[in-house]
């Protein structure tokens, strides 16, 4: 088997928090501390989580778009955490990034023709007419027309635009795409079209995609294997199928019995967490989901878990499957 | 766009109107007889009454705002009560001086601030930032006499650097063309001209530029905040571009639309300066044209100049518009 195309090793981004004018007190948020996944080729990771526990920051601490990141991302083998801010606009030409909200990652200033058109400006030999060729083509890619191309975002609806966004990030023919909470925005009847269509074009490119949700079911439908993550943390990692059918760390299975299903079989009883996920600032020691785990034992509160190998690429950190 | 340009020119008409109205009426309502002041307080009553007949004045106001408003659009702005020269013939070099001196003081003002305000917004929370910010809170706060005499304390008299007063050295005189000292020398080829109307205008150009550079600094910098937090900055970061076209080709677009409506309403603010400033400085403009015929009571030159100035303004702020509806396409000429 062939090594990952991305391997994320120990990811932390810390945010330092800042007291007043010129002094900086020595607390931090912890937004993400001490991530690792691989992404192999041509396969969909989901990374899920409810709201703050640092997927996005996950997301964009790959790109650098936030610093200051400590950890390494190795891509294709070289660690582009370590490489110049120069060296790394060349990486972006592999690695794009397809934002939550099409409404905001779209310049209002500039026409759609320009917008797909600037990264192959930046990062390729194409001349101005081929260049031209290859916007009208990329737009009839994402199912949009040609004649598109001179219009300004604020003339596309929500999902329009967000194929205009995906076009952007295609138009490098990049290897690995992070989407972003990609369809959160959109209504469910438009969801479902560009998670079509971000599979139909997987299958075409051989794309690698990180899919970013909080939504359970858009995950599943997309991913073949899943992390999910927990304040900062991948709490377990497994396949689609695998994670789904048998959740095993506590935080996972109240998840998914939070997510609605149709079938009545399917229904199990609602786990309820008790408590908000605590602040980032100030994680609780420990398990950072003791206290509000319904199965929390003594250890929990003091040892940390590590991810450990339940077999079949099932991975948890959670001290109940301790030997 | 054609239609679009066309109707704000039709607004503008019950805007000079209006203009007209309140201009007409303020000078009415000052005290002081213009009939008294030309002959002097020890002028027979009689000598007075003829000669308000004379100018029109024993006449109801509707009449004398009619032929008044008839004066302004046949070019007739009446006769100065000092000078008994036209007003129209007598305006316009002043107002030529003035308006050098205002896109003097425009550029500096919007060079300076602008690119400060994007630094600023860039490197946020740096010393760059409070540095640059203190200096324009500083800025914004500062009279513009005090630091019109500072100047020329500073760089006229300890230094000896700049010339204090006036526009061009006397002694060798530039032909007018467009009154625009700079652009005359300049098609002219007369670099030494030009060189010596450029010292003349940097110390009254960067009074008169301090306090619109600094609020063009601040408004840049917060409305630059605001833009490059958004998701399609990061987006073009992850396009790969230096970030200097992300600053200045991404951003600074988006964050435009705030500074431009300021820079509108500035000229205003320049308008009113350029009072203080030509005083200070000896500058032949408007300002002090209007200055000096406050002081004799030459009211047809008074109000004459407040009609200019306000002309000026209302078309400043048109342009204004225009270019915002050029710099969003969100906006439709409608």
């Amino acid at each position: 088997m062939k090594g990952p195309l991305l391997e994320v090793k120990d990811l932390k981004v810390h945010y330092p928090i800042e007291e007043g004018f010129l002094s900086k007190s020595g607390n931090v948020v912890k937004a993400i501390d001490g991530v690792n996944f691989s992404i192999y080729e041509n396969e969909t990771y989901g990374l899920v989580g409810e709201s703050g526990c640092g997927k996005s920051t996950t997301g964009k601490a790959i790109l650098r778009l936030i610093e200051p990141v400590v950890g390494e991302v190795i891509f294709e083998g070289k660690d582009i955490n370590q490489i110049s801010r120069k060296e790394m606009r060349k990486v972006y030409k592999d690695m794009q990034l397809i934002f939550q909200d099409p409404y905001a990652s779209l310049n209002p200033r500039m026409t759609v023709g320009q917008l797909i058109e600037e990264p192959l400006i930046v990062n390729s030999n194409l001349n101005s007419g081929e260049r031209k060729v290859r916007v009208s083509e990329l737009l009839e890619i994402v199912g949009l027309n040609a004649y598109h191309a001179p219009r300004y975002p604020h003339e596309f609806s929500g999902g329009q635009r967000q194929r205009i966004g995906i076009a952007r990030a295609l138009a490098l023919n990049p290897k690995i795409i992070i989407a972003d909470e990609a369809v959160s925005a959109l209504d469910v009847s438009i969801q479902s079209q560009v998670l079509n269509l971000l599979r139909k074009l997987q299958r075409e490119f051989g794309l690698t995609y990180l899919f970013i949700s909080h939504d359970l079911s858009v995950v599943k439908h997309i991913s073949d294997r899943i992390g999910v993550m927990y304040l900062g943390r991948i709490v377990e990692q497994g396949t689609k199928h695998g994670l789904y059918d048998k959740p095993l760390h506590p935080y996972t299975q109240a998840l998914f019995s939070a997510s609605p299903t149709i079938k009545a079989e399917s229904r199990k009883e609602r786990i309820v967490l008790k408590g908000d996920m605590p602040s980032p600032t100030n994680p609780p020691t420990g398990c950072a989901f003791h206290p509000r785990c319904f199965a929390a034992m003594s250890k929990c509160k003091t040892v940390q878990p590590k991810l450990q190998n339940m077999g079949d690429g099932h991975y948890v950190a959670c001290h109940l499957y301790d030997e | 766009m054609k239609s679009y340009f066309a109707r704000r020119l039709l607004q503008l008409i019950p805007v000079l109107i209006g203009m007209s109205i309140v201009v007409f009426s303020i000078i009415h309502a000052i005290p002081g007889d213009p009939a008294t002041v030309i002959l002097g307080d020890h002028a027979t009553p009689e000598a007075v009454v003829d000669l308000k007949a004379e100018m029109g004045l024993d006449k109801p106001i509707v009449t004398q705002y009619l032929s008044y408003v008839k004066g302004i659009v046949t070019g007739d702005l009446g006769t100065s009560l000092r000078t008994k020269k036209p007003i129209m013939d007598e305006a316009i070099p002043y107002l030529a001086a003035t308006i050098e001196l205002m896109l003097i003081s425009m550029i500096i003002a919007i060079v300076v601030g602008v690119n400060a305000g994007i630094l600023a917004a860039w490197r946020r929370a740096s010393w760059f930032d409070y540095g640059a910010m203190l200096i324009a809170l500083v800025g914004v706060s500062v009279p513009v006499f005090w630091l019109g005499l500072m100047e020329q304390w500073v760089f006229a008299e300890k230094l000896g650097w700049l010339p204090s007063t006036g526009r061009i050295n006397a002694r060798e005189p530039v032909e007018t063309i467009t009154g625009l000292l700079l652009l005359d020398t300049t098609i002219q080829g007369n670099w030494i001209g030009f060189w010596d109307a450029l010292k003349h205008l940097i110390l009254p150009g960067l009074a008169l530029g301090t306090i619109p550079m600094a609020i063009i600094a601040r408004i840049t910098r917060s409305s630059m905040l605001e833009v490059l937090n958004v998701d399609y900055v990061r987006t073009a970061r992850a396009k790969g571009l230096s970030e200097l076209k992300i600053l200045y080709k991404h951003s600074l677009k988006n964050a435009f639309a705030p500074v431009l409506t300021i820079i509108g309403m500035l000229v205003g603010l320049l308008l009113g300066g350029a009072v203080l400033t030509e005083t200070i400085f000896g500058w032949p403009g408007i300002g002090r044209y209007i200055y000096d015929a406050i002081g004799s009571r030459d009211y047809p030159v008074i109000q004459s100049g407040i009609l200019i100035v306000s002309t000026i303004f209302v078309f400043v702020n048109l342009i204004v518009d225009l270019l915002y509806a050029r710099l969003d396409p969100r906006i439709k000429y409608r």
